[in-house]
């Protein structure tokens, strides 16, 4: 059984529901705590969301520093599959383990919905159970989530077949409609909906979340 | 004691959204034509002798921490010196 760690920072509110997600998606969870820096022999990584920090500084700067960041990023850079969801995706991002940045959101306001994307590539360790253009509903829940990124890094990532998710009605400005990245070689991955709260029905409206869960499962089964 | 004051503001090309809701209030208050974009001010108060290698350090600093240079640009100056 795939054993996927959760990191707590302090100000992380998602922890439990992305245990949860592991859980029910078949593997077993592992919480990791930020003054660690051990990442417990773990198959995966994911980055919950949250206020790591009460967001100070800017949203992910000060989680970036936490001793467990070290050795994420560390692992990363070697292949493990990580997976930043909302202040996870800003960690990432603030790491530079993936490009761009998360500014406000361009209507001011915090925004909660139900919110449509398009999974643009299944070709990440978090997404090959998708399929190519599918259409899914997932929670979305940031007053951050506005993705910035310069025009030639915007052209790499098109090109490079990095987009990983795009809103279909924008809801925050978001470059391009970026909801979701990858790095290159496509074991971190990042977005800020929240595929952890939509993995049943009775809590989170649709279980369109759930595939994050097996992908990496499934990955990780083929390559063991 | 030295004081060096870092200043960090949004790039042009990226949108401020503050800075646009503190522009509008400013209009609703009767202010026409001020804009504004609103950055962040760190001001550090350097022990000892403030060398050249001390502000290379808070520059470094400014880079690594204070600033995301991906959406922000920063300055580094000397406040003052005493």
């Amino acid at each position: 059984m795939s054993r996927i760690g959760v990191v707590t920072f302090p100000g992380t509110l998602d922890d439990q529901d992305a245990r949860r997600a592991v859980r029910l998606s078949g593997a077993e969870p592992v919480a990791l705590w930020h003054a660690s820096d051990s990442l417990s022999d773990v198959d995966a990584v994911i980055l919950p969301g949250g206020f790591s920090y009460g967001d100070y500084l800017r949203a992910g700067a000060i989680a970036r520093f936490a001793p467990i960041m070290g050795e994420v990023v560390r692992a990363a850079e070697g292949g493990l599959p990580v997976l930043g969801i909302c202040n996870g995706f800003q960690v990432l991002c603030e790491s530079h383990l993936l490009p761009g940045a998360m500014i406000r959101n361009v209507g001011r306001k915090f925004v909660c919905r139900q919110q449509r994307l398009r999974v643009e590539s299944t070709d990440t360790v978090w997404t090959c159970d998708y399929a190519a253009g599918q259409e899914i509903t997932i929670v979305l829940k940031n007053g951050e989530g506005n993705f910035q990124a310069d025009t030639e890094t915007l052209r790499r990532l098109e090109g490079n077949n990095q987009v990983v998710f795009r809103y279909l009605d924008n809801p925050n400005g978001s470059r391009n409609d970026i909801a979701g990245i990858t790095n290159e070689r496509g074991n971190v991955v990042g977005l800020m909906p929240h595929p952890e709260h939509s993995v049943e029905v009775l809590t989170g409206g649709t279980r369109d979340g759930l595939p994050f869960f097996t992908s990496v499962q499934r990955f990780l089964a083929l390559t063991a | 004691m030295t004081r060096v004051v870092v200043d960090v503001m949004p790039k042009p090309e990226i949108l401020d959204p503050q800075g646009k809701a503190v522009t509008s209030s400013l209009q609703r208050l009767g202010h026409r034509g001020l804009e504004v974009r609103q950055g962040k001010r760190f001001e550090i108060t350097v022990a000892g002798e403030l060398t050249e290698e001390r502000l290379d350090e808070i520059r470094e600093a400014a880079e690594k921490l204070l600033a995301n240079t991906v959406i922000e640009s920063f300055v580094v100056r000397v406040e003052d010196q005493q």
